[in-house]
């Protein structure tokens, strides 16, 4: 298993993809953080209107809350491509000869992407606090980075992008299709959950389920949610709960696939 | 390091079917220690199917597949056991040449200084460091080769190893695999051309249509053949009267004739005892190619 983690380990960093992947996390992330934090503090108060403004640490947490929120269609992505990376360019035949245990090598992988993920969530969370913070701390309500709530959002938030990137692994198992996994992830991420989110939350009936989304499910884990202040207000699930709920995702995913993909004969 | 004495590899009633389509259809051979196999048949007679089952990556229909005393894939450390480069198999084009044997690497329980040594081995210290997206054919075929290699494993299974190399990575190749096969390990090489492997292979194996037509040593296959024997005369008449006495049959070949299953010995006596001039005498090598192409092409009539 040792040998199968460093391999795995070596294959994920020995292409560009990665810093890559990373470069741009850190760029949008960076954007983000600046339009979110330059909305909030510049925003005109008006009590009349009806809009939502956060304040004080509400609105540091929120803000800081999107390295979840908005970057987690990163670690997803270079996750994916741990597996259908080996399909698309046909290495999967020589790291099936290597190492013919089919479990393990979904489990090397798996538990490889981990400390790839881990730097993504370190990083998007510089990015994120290195662009707001001094426009909160300068012109807002402060930047509350000495704040226990905020530092265990933080610390929270790179442990789940670091289980995004293996949800992204167990997803690639069960699309091994590159360009498909890529644009089930795109369109989910963007487009179907918060769609999902939105409208399941709108109904009393439904907004028990909208918790359990993968997305939701991963804000309950930092205990703060973008999505959930402004607005949507459904309500999230615990963090023990949603930690087991975001891990039973990477768990049923990587069993689909180790029981589809990974059965197959490889042509 | 290993003990470079190989593991026999047996094949005992191998099938495969893919849907109505039977791949490989009850095949048994054997691969013996110490000499170069020549795995042969036309393209898509089912040499990679085979090869396939043999190293675990497609379950087989029926029968199985032994490297040694088990199948493949239940050798603590496979990769130590037979180093297998198989066709199709590819490369990440955003990956170097070193860092994709430094992948591999971990499994057949070898390190970064072991594939420093095996790109220069297969002459690519050069490209080394370069991505492979870069590499021509030749180059590709070296850098699986040097995968396979990283366990210095006393099997070798070679897919089609020769396309794409120029004719001197095919004669370096070819005594490599000899040097292995001196050595004592198991080389199974498959190719779709006879020629291309004639000159390296002691035994050979040929299938056609998923089954087997033919399993022997190379000399063996040779015994098959027909021995063809190139006559030239300035007297053509004379030439012609002397086939039809002794009944030899003939075909004109430039400036001569092809006597078919005639040895030069026999044909020198006649002309001698019926005092023809020759000027030229010659066998016509052992028509193996002939041998090959006949045993594969009567499998296809029904």
């Amino acid at each position: 298993m040792r040998a199968a983690l460093v391999a795995e380990y070596r294959k994920l960093v020995s292409t560009r993809m990665w810093w890559l992947l990373l470069l741009v996390l850190a760029g949008y992330l960076v954007f983000i953080g600046i339009v979110m934090a330059a909305s909030f503090v510049f925003a005109p108060e008006d009590p009349d209107s009806g809009q939502v403004t956060l304040h004080g640490v509400e609105a540091a947490r929120a803000i800081y809350s999107v390295t979840n929120g908005v970057g987690y269609v990163f670690p997803l992505v270079i996750g994916s491509l741990a597996i259908t990376g080996e399909f698309r360019h046909h290495t999967i035949t020589q790291t099936l000869l290597v190492e013919p245990r089919r479990g393990v090598l979904l489990g090397a992988k798996l538990l490889a992407t981990v400390p790839v993920g881990l730097l993504y969530g370190v990083v998007a969370a510089l990015a994120v606090v290195g662009a707001s913070a001094p426009l909160l701390a300068g012109w807002g309500d402060g930047a509350y980075l000495t704040d226990g709530s905020v530092l265990t959002l933080l610390a929270l938030g790179v442990l789940v992008t670091a289980l995004w990137a293996m949800i992204g692994v167990a997803f690639g198992s069960v699309v091994p299709n590159q360009v498909a996994a890529i644009v089930v992830i795109l369109a989910f991420t963007q487009f179907v959950e918060p769609i999902a989110r939105l409208a399941l939350g709108s109904f009393d009936g439904t907004e028990g389920v909208a918790k359990f989304l993968p997305g939701a499910a991963a804000d309950g884990v930092i205990g703060s949610s973008l999505f959930g202040e402004l607005g949507g207000g459904a309500e999230l699930l615990s963090r023990p709960v949603a930690l087991v709920v975001l891990l039973a995702y990477a768990a049923a995913l990587a069993l689909i696939g180790r029981f589809t993909t990974l059965r197959r004969d490889i042509a | 390091m290993t003990d470079p004495a190989g593991p026999p590899l047996a094949v005992e009633g191998l099938g495969k079917t893919f849907g109505a389509i039977r791949a490989v259809d009850d095949l048994s051979f054997r691969v013996r220690p110490g000499a170069v196999t020549g795995f042969l048949g036309p393209n898509g007679a089912g040499k990679t199917t085979t090869l396939r089952m043999l190293l675990g990556l497609t379950t087989p229909s029926a029968g199985r597949a032994l490297v040694g005393d088990r199948p493949y894939a239940e050798h603590p450390t496979p990769a130590r056991v037979v180093g297998a480069a198989i066709e199709s198999s590819g490369f990440h084009p955003g990956r170097t040449g070193l860092n994709h044997l430094e992948a591999y690497a971990p499994q057949a329980g070898v390190g970064r200084a072991r594939c420093r040594e095996l790109i220069e081995f297969v002459g690519l210290a050069a490209a080394a460091d370069r991505r492979v997206g870069g590499y021509s054919m030749g180059m590709r075929q070296r850098l699986a080769l040097a995968t396979a290699l990283l366990g210095d494993p006393p099997a070798i299974v070679l897919d089609e190893p020769a396309n794409g190399l120029d004719p001197e990575g095919i004669v370096w190749l070819r005594q490599l695999l000899r040097s292995f096969a001196a050595q004592g390990r198991t080389v199974l090489v498959s190719s779709h051309v006879l020629a291309e492997v004639q000159h390296t292979v002691d035994d050979v194996v040929i299938i056609a249509e998923g089954r087997l037509v033919h399993a022997s040593s190379l000399a063996e296959l040779a015994g098959l053949a027909t021995p063809e024997t190139y006559v030239e005369s300035p007297s053509g008449e004379a030439l012609a009267a002397l086939c039809r006495d002794r009944g030899w049959t003939a075909r004109p070949d430039g400036s001569g004739l092809v006597l078919v299953d005639v040895p030069a010995a026999e044909v020198g006596a006649a002309a001698y005892a019926a005092g023809l001039e020759l000027h030229q005498l010659a066998s016509r090598g052992v028509g193996l190619e002939d041998v090959f192409l006949r045993l594969t092409a009567s499998e296809r009539q029904p």
